[in-house]
C-alpha cells in the first residue's frame, strides 16, 4: 500500500507518495533527498535522525512516513534560514563540538528541542537532553558547553530584541 | 606545558574549521548520503552458521523475484593467492581478506557474506535474498582463545600453520602467529625483586562504535572501470584493496571520499566495495549498499578480546627490574590482531632492563578483529597500568612517583627496539601530579585512579598540492580522509607558511585521480605527515611566488624575501607585493603558481597520555560513575587545540565505555546477542562529566612544527585509571573488561561473603 502524504518540511508545504511501512526517516532521505538526517541505527537508539514533529523530538526512524500527514517537521536543513545560522549551530562551530559530523545534525535538532522549552538549562539537563543522541568522537564536553553558550546567547538576544 | 606566546599567528589558534559550515547544515555528504540515477539498492546475504561448509549455493529463485536486476556469489570472484602486504599501518593477507568479503569453501561466523543482491528496491532486494537456498555442512565453533586453543579443537583454516620464530611448527593450528620478545633475564630478575606482582586479565571484544555504518554507491562502466563513492579512513588503501581482491589494476577504480561519520580504526579495510562494484557490473546500473547497525556489529571489524597475564618486579626502591607479559589476542575469522604491537607497546613507557613477551594471535569463528584506537595498547596497558598500581602500594610509593621513577626518557632503549629521541613522558606525569584534581578531596565509596599510556604514530606516504588562485587564495588538495578536524589544523599551516589569512585557504579531501596517493587516515598521522607534505607544498610555492617578484623586480631571487605573506625586497625600496599581486600577474611571470608535495614522512614522533580518574562506586548496585577526569597528553605541538583536546576527550570516553560498558555477548551457537546499540551499552552525555585536557608541547624535532600524532594515545589508559579509581574506592582489584555493575556488585558480594573485607559504605 502506499499513501499520498501532505505536510509542512521545514517551512515548506510537501507532497509524497510512501509506502506504508515506509519510515519518515527513509522518505526524508529517499523520496525528499533531505539526506542532512542520518540513520545510525534505525532502531531509534542513536538519534542520529532526530527531526521535530510539530516542536516535538523524534527518531524519525521510529515514525511511519505516513504519519506526518498534516504536521510541521524541521529538519537539521531548516534550522539556518536563508543567510543566518540558528545560534546552536554557530556554538557548534565556535567551540568546535563536532569531528567527524555524523551526529550532529541530530544533536543540533535535540538541542533545539532543549533550548525552545528551556532557555537557562544546567550541564546536568543539557546532559539529560542529548542522552538519546550517541556521538562516539567528542566525549560530549564541547557540545555540552556549546549548547550551554548557544542558550547564553539566545538569552542574550532576547533581553537585547 | 603548553607554551603562553607562540612565534606562530595561526599556528596554535581556535579557528573555526573549513568543513563546519556543512557539517552543521546537513549538506556534508556521508556514505550513505550519494543518490545516482537509476541506482540500485543491494543487500548482502550473510551466514547464520558460525562455522560451517558451503556444499552449494543456488541463486536460480532470486533472479525471478521482480526487481532482482543481479545476484552475485563466491563464483563471481576470482580466487587470490595468499599474500602479506602492508595496508596503511597494518599487515593484511589479500587471501584472506577476499575471503572475509565472501566466504568461499567456509564459513567462519554468523554474519559472514555468502551472496549479494541488488534490486530496484530495498524490498525486493531482501526478498531476492530470502530466496538463494545455500547448503551448509555444519561444524563445530570455537568463541574463546581457551576455547581455540585446546588439544581436540575444531581447526578453522586446515592451511594454517602456526608462524613460530622458535619453537617447531607442527601441524594446523588455531594461533596464526607467536610473537617473542625478549632482553635480559627476567626469571633472574624475579628472583631478585623485592616484590613481584603477576595478575591474570580478561578483555571482551568491543566494537569501535563509529555512528556511521560503512557504506557505498559503486558505478561500474562497460569499459570495466568501476567509480566509487564510500566513506572510508583511506580511499587509495579502499582503492588498492578492492583492486587486488578483484584482480583489477588499481586505475581501473577511482574512489570519491564521502565525509566520514567515525572510523576509529575500522574502516581501514573493506567489507562491500568489491560487492557493490560487481554487482553494478552485472547489473550495469549503480548500486548502493549500506549496513545495517546489526551488520555492522556482526560483520565489521571488533577490537580483539584477550586473555592476559602479566608479571612485575621492583626493588624497594620502586626500580622496575624485570616485567614479563602473555597476551593472547582473538583475531576472529581470520589471523592478524593486533597482538604484535600489544607486545610492541606493552612496557614501552618504562625504562626496564629485563623483558619477556609473548603474544598469540588466535583464530575463532567470529568476525575478523580489525584496528581500534591504538590497536592492542590499550589492552596491554589495562593489565600494566593496574599490576603497577599494585607494586606501588606494596612498596607505599605514590603511582605517579612510580611511574616517574621508570619513565622512559631520551636515549632510553625501548622495550620495542628502537632508543627514544625527545619524548614528553614524564611531562604528562608532571601535569597531573601538578593538576587540582590530583589534590582534591573525596568522599566515602570515592576513589581516585591514575595511569598511563604509549602510542606509536606513522609515518608512511603522503601528497599534496597547493593551487594559488588569481585572487590570491589557495586550494589545498588533500588525500587524507578528515575525520576529526585535520582540514582544520592543515588550513593553519598552510596560512602560517604562505602568510595568508586562514579563511583564504581552502582544503578539499580529493579522490584518487585527483591527487597523488596518500595511506590512511590511522596511526595518528594525518596532520603529522600529510601535514608536513601541505607544508613543503607551500613551501615550494613561496618559493614560486619569490621568484616572480624577483622577477617583475628585475631583482635577483636572493634579494626578496617572504614576510607576513608579501614579497619584500631586502633593501627595503620596493613597494611589497601580496601573494594577490604575485598571483594576479602570474600570466606574464611564468604561468599558474602550484606545487604538489610527495614524501614519504620521516622524523615521527610517539605519543603519552597520563590520566587520573576519580569514581564514585554504589555498593548496593555495584554501578560505577565517573566523577571527574583529567587527561594529560603531550601533543609535541597543537596546531588547533580544540581538535586536539577533542581527540583526547573522545579516546578517554570510548575507554570510558570500554572500562564500564561494552563487550560482545554471544550465545552459545555463536550468534552476537546485544547487536543494537540499546544492547551495546556506549556512554552517552548523561553518563560522564566534562572530560580536563592539558595539553603537554614537548615539540617533535621531525617535524616542522614540531607535531605529534595525537589520535589514539588517549584511549590507552583509560580502563586502567578507573580500574584503579574503583579499587582505591572499594578496595576491589577489577581484572575483567568490562566492569559493569553486575561484575563489580558480585565482586563486591563475593568479598562481603568471604568477610576479609569491611563491606563498603
Amino acid at each position: 500500500m502506499r499513501s499520498h502524504v501532505t505536510c509542512t518540511i521545514n517551512g515548506d508545504e510537501v507532497e509524497f507518495l510512501v509506502d506504508d511501512r515506509q519510515t519518515l526517516l527513509d522518505a526524508l532521505r529517499d523520496e525528499l533527498q533531505l539526506t542532512g538526517t542520518k540513520e545510525g541505527c534505525a532502531t531509534g537508539d542513536c538519534g542520529a535522525c532526530s527531526v521535530l514533529i510539530d516542536g516535538r523530538l523524534n527518531c524519525s526512524c521510529l515514525v511511519f512516513a505516513r504519519e506526518v500527514e498534516g504536521a510541521d517537521v524541521l529538519t537539521v536543513e531548516g534550522l539556518a534560514d536563508a543567510d543566518h545560522l540558528h545560534p546552536i549551530q554557530h556554538a557548534f562551530l565556535e567551540g568546535a563540538a563536532l569531528q567527524c559530523g555524523i551526529c550532529t545534525p541530530g544533536l543540533l535538532v535535540a538541542a533545539k528541542a532543549l533550548l525552545d522549552r528551556n532557555l537557562k538549562p544546567t550541564e546536568e539537563e543539557v546532559r539529560y537532553a542529548i542522552a538519546g543522541n550517541l556521538c562516539r568522537c567528542t566525549g560530549y564536553d564541547k557540545v555540552v558547553r556549546s549548547i550551554l553558550d548557544a542558550a547564553a546567547e539566545m538569552r542574550d538576544s532576547a533581553v537585547v530584541s | 606545558m603548553t607554551a603562553d606566546v607562540t612565534p606562530y599567528k595561526w599556528v596554535g589558534t581556535r579557528s573555526i574549521r573549513p568543513d563546519g559550515l556543512e557539517k552543521v547544515t546537513g549538506r556534508a555528504r556521508f556514505g550513505a548520503d550519494y543518490h545516482l540515477p537509476g541506482m540500485l539498492v543491494g543487500v548482502v546475504l550473510r551466514s547464520p552458521h558460525a562455522h560451517a561448509t558451503i556444499r552449494s549455493i543456488d541463486t536460480s529463485a532470486a533472479l525471478e523475484v521482480p526487481g532482482v536486476k543481479a545476484v552475485i556469489t563466491r563464483d563471481d570472484f576470482p580466487e587470490i593467492t595468499s599474500e602479506e602486504a602492508m595496508s596503511g599501518e597494518s599487515v593484511v593477507d589479500y587471501r584472506d581478506l577476499s575471503r572475509n568479503i565472501m566466504a568461499r569453501d567456509k564459513v567462519l561466523y554468523i554474519g559472514h557474506p555468502v551472496a549479494a543482491i541488488a534490486a530496484t528496491t530495498r524490498r525486493a532486494a531482501e526478498e531476492g535474498a530470502r530466496a538463494i537456498a545455500v547448503d551448509y555442512e555444519v561444524h563445530p565453533h570455537v568463541l574463546t582463545v581457551d576455547e581455540a586453543m585446546a588439544p581436540d579443537a575444531p581447526i578453522l583454516h586446515h592451511d594454517l600453520i602456526t608462524n613460530d620464530p622458535e619453537a617447531e611448527t607442527r601441524g594446523p593450528s588455531n594461533v596464526g602467529k607467536r610473537h617473542f620478545f625478549d632482553r635480559g633475564n627476567v626469571r633472574a630478575a624475579f628472583d631478585e625483586s623485592d616484590v613481584v606482582i603477576e595478575r591474570e586479565f580478561k578483555i571482551r571484544p568491543v566494537h569501535q562504535g563509529y555512528i556511521e555504518p560503512h557504506a557505498v554507491v559503486a558505478d561500474t562502466d562497460e569499459d570495466g572501470r568501476s567509480v566509487v563513492w564510500c566513506s572510508s579512513q583511506g580511499h587509495f588503501l579502499v582503492r588498492t584493496l578492492t583492486a587486488t581482491v578483484l584482480k583489477w589494476e588499481p586505475s581501473r577504480l577511482k574512489v570519491v571520499p564521502a565525509e566520514i561519520g567515525g572510523g576509529f580504526g575500522g574502516k581501514t579495510t573493506i567489507y562491500l566495495e568489491p560487492l557493490a562494484i560487481i554487482l553494478s557490473a552485472r547489473a550495469g546500473r549503480p548500486v548502493k549498499l549500506v549496513m545495517s547497525r546489526q551488520e555492522v556489529f556482526q560483520a565489521s571489524g571488533p577490537n580483539p578480546g584477550a586473555r592476559v597475564r602479566v608479571t612485575i618486579g621492583a626493588n624497594s626502591d620502586g626500580t622496575i627490574i624485570g616485567a614479563e607479559a602473555w597476551m593472547a589476542f582473538e583475531a576472529g575469522a581470520f589471523p592478524g590482531s593486533a597482538v604484535g604491537a600489544a607486545c610492541q607497546t606493552v612496557f614501552a613507557p618504562y625504562d626496564i632492563p629485563n623483558v619477556g613477551i609473548e603474544g598469540l594471535d588466535v583464530v575463532l569463528n567470529t568476525p575478523k578483529a580489525a584496528a581500534y584506537r591504538a590497536p592492542g595498547a590499550p589492552i596491554a596497558a589495562f593489565a600494566v597500568e593496574t599490576v603497577l598500581d599494585e607494586v606501588a602500594e606494596a612498596l607505599s610509593l605514590d603511582p605517579i612517583e612510580l611511574r616517574y621513577r621508570n619513565a622512559a626518557e631520551e636515549g632510553v632503549a625501548s622495550t620495542y627496539g628502537p632508543t627514544f629521541k625527545r619524548i614528553g613522558f614524564k611531562e604528562t606525569l608532571e601535569a597531573i601530579r601538578s593538576h587540582a584534581h590530583h589534590a582534591a578531596p573525596l568522599k566515602a565509596n570515592q576513589g581516585r585512579g591514575v595511569a598511563s599510556g604509549f602510542w606509536f604514530n606513522a609515518g608512511l606516504d603522503s601528497t599534496a598540492t597547493v593551487n594559488i588562485h588569481e585572487d590570491g587564495t589557495a586550494s589545498l588538495l588533500i588525500g587524507s580522509p578528515d575525520i576529526g578536524g585535520s582540514r582544520a589544523s592543515m588550513a593553519l599551516m598552510a596560512a602560517e607558511e604562505l602568510g595568508i589569512d586562514q579563511e583564504r585557504i581552502r582544503p578539499s579531501i580529493v579522490d584518487t585521480d585527483s591527487v597523488g596517493f596518500n595511506d590512511v587516515t590511522g596511526g595518528s598521522r594525518t596532520t603529522f605527515a600529510t601535514g608536513m607534505a601541505v607544508v613543503e607544498a607551500c613551501r615550494d610555492v613561496v618559493a614560486t611566488a619569490r621568484q616572480r617578484a624577483a622577477t617583475l623586480w628585475a631583482v635577483d631571487v636572493e634579494e626578496v624575501e617572504w614576510q607576513g605573506g608579501r614579497a619584500q625586497h631586502l633593501s627595503g625600496s620596493k613597494p611589497p607585493l601580496t601573494l594577490t599581486e604575485i598571483a594576479r600577474s602570474a600570466a606574464k611571470t611564468g604561468g599558474p603558481i602550484a606545487a604538489t608535495a610527495a614524501l614519504t614522512a620521516r622524523g615521527v614522533g610517539v605519543a603519552f597520555s597520563t590520566q587520573i580518574c576519580d569514581v564514585e562506586v554504589d555498593p548496593e548496585t555495584g554501578h560505577v560513575k565517573i566523577l571527574r577526569y583529567t587527561i594529560a597528553q603531550d601533543a609535541g605541538r597543537a596546531i588547533h587545540p580544540s581538535y586536539v583536546e577533542g581527540q583526547m576527550q573522545g579516546g578517554v570516553a570510548q575507554g570510558i565505555g570500554w572500562a564500564l560498558n561494552e563487550e560482545y555477548v554471544y550465545d552459545e551457537t555463536g550468534r552476537m546477542e546485544n547487536s543494537s546499540f540499546l544492547d551495546y551499552r556506549m556512554p552517552v552525555a548523561s553518563d560522564l562529566p566534562m572530560i580536563d585536557t592539558v595539553i603537554v608541547e614537548v615539540p617533535n624535532p621531525g617535524h616542522p612544527y614540531g607535531v605529534r600524532g595525537v589520535g589514539e594515545v588517549g584511549i590507552v589508559p583509560t580502563t586502567a585509571a578507573i580500574a584503579n579509581a574503583i579499587y582505591d574506592a572499594t578496595g576491589i582489584r577489577m581484572r575483567e573488561l568490562p566492569m559493569s555493575a553486575v561484575r563489580v556488585h558480585s565482586a563486591i558480594e563475593r568479598r562481603s561473603d568471604d568477610g576479609t573485607r569491611t563491606p563498603v559504605g
